[in-house]
């Protein structure tokens, strides 16, 4: 065993002081992260297994709550499905329809500031004065939609009132709204350099050929930015699957009367709603924060899988 | 290259993780009792409804100002419009600025009051007054304030359904007056729709779940059903009156166009508190509502004489007819206010004055909630009217009981209603069995 010598307390207390001076830079960002990130995921794990309806102190429940959401909760699986299908579907279309009309707007030499404007316009639209204009559009008994529809002779069909059409209903009402990204993708097709697309057209590229060897590989950060924060967005999906349900639903929550959440068929219920649903209505706060955890969880696993395919997204760079 | 953090900053961000979690979990807003207030004493109450119509308002207003006459050492700060997940979160909250008493317009939320303690047991308030309130209020509106012998709820006001029907329609199909039983209803509906094309030019009766207030429950009210057994364990699977109920809306659908044809039409009608209601409009001639639908459709002006009746009742419960469903506002005491004989006083002038719950309900034309009241000289009614007053008084009119989770057995039996009523669930004893292990399940994670 050794003695501390003069040298090696001097030592120390270098380091502890130098510790200390990086704790103080790094404690706005220590606290913010402890305050808004780290108490409140791990309270929601701990509360994940607590028995708590906000009255009486949490009780310990193992994973009583865990087995009600995934074995006993009838709105669990379709909401996470339909979670799923908006991930897969509205997030791809969303992309797809912002880059083209992005592209569009690049390529029209006048009444690009009209367009550019028509086009970002609904993003800045209040989702539930959109979604209840959208219900009404698209109402399959009045809706002036499915008039135009039935005068062509196309069938007309139930839009928010048929489980098999409220989706897709939905997912017109995204891209309705897909401003944001078209700038975002203007932005980055402007940035695009033209020497490579004159080398391109020199070398005999067709459009195609110019598109997917050019313009792809310079926008996929952009693309993959707009691809991770629209599964998050879509994973946080409320207030349109929820006001075209009651809008649709035709009840509107007042005395003696309930609400079906999900309405058509549960068709529009996402995990979200099911936080609300169990947190704020039935006060089982356990069971919210499973349903919660579950979405964070997936959230993770889609960004790192995204991430990982296309290795992050500081690609341009490579 | 990532470099270590020192330990002291560790040890630092996890004692100070540690300290706020700890912070964070301990408050939970725990509901405490205790009447020790001197209710002679000058003191200030705080009183949350959910009323926000000008009339009503200013009707809530009257009805605190005649407490105050009465009461000159007790003020009432009055805070309306507030909806019941901002009382929950108030309850939850407690703190200077919660309520001392709060009403909901839903009866559902009550056995959650009472079973976790929100709102205060008001039997030893009651025993003290010497008020039994099996005698002050009309039988299903005792059942829709308590939950386990805990009466955390007194009736405040009251709903009773009813049927409203086109009488100039009636007229014109030759009927002479409202059916009394189901069958006799089936006939009329179908008598008094009129089909155009695909849809119609007048239906009969709206017969769909969401057709507003044609709910489950609500149609279940004509069969009595029991829901639960002395055991707390959900009845519908085993109760006949449930899948009779269940059986019946599902005949009066397939028999008035189906599913699809029928919500197709439903989708296209004006909502359910605007003038273009579709029985103001004539566009469905018989519609099963509360009694405040007389009132909007009288203000709607239509161009047919309105028709005021008990809804039918089954074939064998003949005898029964003049029964309905009753709900109705409530209020409660909090658990967090200090000040709960004070509050004690506002609950009982509101509830049981007699006078006070006359002129309240001449302002909102709602049922009175006791029976004095109900049968007071001093009410003001459309002789129309007097039809709810008449249900609310029926000896055979029920409720849908308190339960620990509030409401979600009945959203459980009406998801039901809605895979039967769509053509989705052919099997309805099946779909029975497992909707009463549902309604078992829920009940057993809320406690």
């Amino acid at each position: 065993m050794s003695t501390p010598t003069p040298k090696s307390n001097t030592l120390r207390s270098k380091r502890r002081r130098s510790a200390l001076r990086t704790a103080a830079f790094l404690s706005p960002w220590l606290i913010g992260f402890t305050v808004f990130f780290a108490y409140p995921l791990l309270s929601t794990v701990y509360f994940s297994f607590m028995h708590y309806d906000g009255f009486k102190p949490p009780t310990w429940a193992g994973t009583r709550n865990w087995t009600y959401v995934f074995e006993h909760y009838p709105y669990f699986w379709p909401a996470l499905r339909n979670t799923l299908w908006l991930v897969l579907v509205m997030v791809t279309l969303r992309v797809v329809f912002g880059l083209g009309v992005g592209l569009l707007i690049t390529r029209i030499k006048t009444g690009t500031g009209v367009f550019r404007t028509l086009f970002y316009l609904p993003y800045l639209a209040p989702p539930v004065a959109a979604t209840m204009a959208f219900a009404f559009l698209l109402n399959p008994g009045t809706g002036p939609v499915n008039s135009l529809l039935e005068g062509i002779g196309i069938p007309a069909p139930g839009w928010f009132n048929d489980p098999a059409w409220s989706k897709p209903a939905l997912t017109l009402l995204a891209l309705w709204g897909v401003g944001d990204l078209m700038v975002i993708f203007m932005a980055a097709l402007l940035d695009v350099p033209k020497e490579q697309y004159e080398a391109a057209e020199l070398d005999g590229a067709s459009a195609w050929q110019r598109f997917r060897f050019v313009t792809l590989p310079n926008i996929s950060p952009i693309v993959m930015f707009a691809v991770v924060t629209g599964v998050i967005q879509t994973m946080q999906y409320y207030t349109q699957p929820l006001v075209a349900g009651k809008v649709a639903s035709g009840v509107i929550q007042g005395a003696g009367t309930l609400f079906e959440p999900g309405y058509p068929d549960r068709s529009t219920l996402t995990l979200p709603q099911l936080v609300y649903n169990l947190g704020f209505q039935r006060f089982d706060y356990g069971s919210a924060c499973v349903v919660a955890l579950v979405l964070f969880a997936l959230s993770m696993a889609f960004t790192a899988l995204l991430m990982r395919r296309r290795g992050g997204l500081i690609q341009a760079g490579d | 290259m990532p470099t270590r953090i020192p330990e002291t900053a560790r040890k630092a961000a996890f004692a100070l993780t540690a300290s706020l979690a700890l912070l964070a979990t301990a408050c939970t807003g725990q509901a405490s009792s205790g009447a020790d207030d001197d209710a002679s004493k000058e003191t200030t109450l705080t009183f949350w409804h959910a009323w926000s119509a000008p009339g009503e308002v200013k009707a809530v207003k009257d009805l605190v100002a005649g407490f105050e006459k009465g009461h000159p050492d007790i003020r009432v700060n009055v805070v309306g419009n507030m909806t019941d997940d901002k009382i929950n979160q108030a309850l939850r909250a407690g703190g200077s600025k919660a309520p001392d008493v709060i009403s909901s317009f839903t009866t559902n939320n009550v056995g959650r009051f009472c079973s976790s303690g929100a709102l205060v047991d008001l039997n030893p308030f009651f025993e003290k007054a010497d008020i039994d309130p099996e005698t002050t209020f009309p039988k299903a509106m005792n059942q829709y304030t308590q939950f386990e012998g805990d009466r955390c709820a007194v009736p405040l006001l009251g709903d009773a359904y009813g049927l409203y029907y086109n009488r100039t329609a009636f007229e014109k199909a030759g009927i002479s007056g409202p059916p009394r039983t189901w069958s006799e209803f089936e006939t009329v509906a179908k008598k008094l729709t009129i089909p155009q094309g695909d849809t119609y030019e007048q239906l009969g009766f709206m017969p769909n779940y969401h057709g507003w207030e044609t709910t489950t429950e609500h149609y279940l009210g004509q069969f009595s059903p029991t829901y639960f057994d002395q055991d707390g364990r959900s009845t519908v699977a085993t109760d006949p009156a449930v899948e009779a109920g269940l059986v019946l809306q599902k005949k009066l659908v397939d028999s008035l166009g189906g599913y699809r044809k029928l919500e197709r039409y439903r989708a296209g009608l004006g909502d359910e508190w605007g003038p273009k209601h579709p029985f103001h409009t004539g566009q469905v001639a018989m519609q099963l509502d509360g009694e405040w639908r007389l009132g909007m459709a009288l203000d709607a002006k239509p161009d047919f004489e309105i028709g005021v009746a008990p809804l039918p009742v089954p074939d064998d419960q003949a005898d029964q007819y003049g029964k309905g469903y009753i709900t109705g506002t409530i209020a409660g005491i909090a658990a967090t206010s200090r000040k709960q004989n004070a509050a004690w006083e506002l609950v009982k002038y509101m509830t049981t004055d007699t006078d006070a719950v006359v002129d309240f309900s001449n302002a909102i034309h709602n049922v009175p909630s006791t029976l004095a009241a109900l049968k007071s000289p001093e009410l003001k009614y459309d002789p129309r009217f007097k039809t709810f007053l008449d249900i609310a008084a029926h000896p055979n009119s029920s409720t849908s009981p308190a339960s620990v989770n509030g409401g979600v057995y009945l959203s459980t039996l009406q998801q039901l209603g809605f895979d039967y009523e769509s053509g989705k669930l052919k099997d309805l004893k099946d779909g029975l069995r497992k909707t009463a292990a549902q309604i078992d399940t829920d009940i057993a994670q809320a406690k």
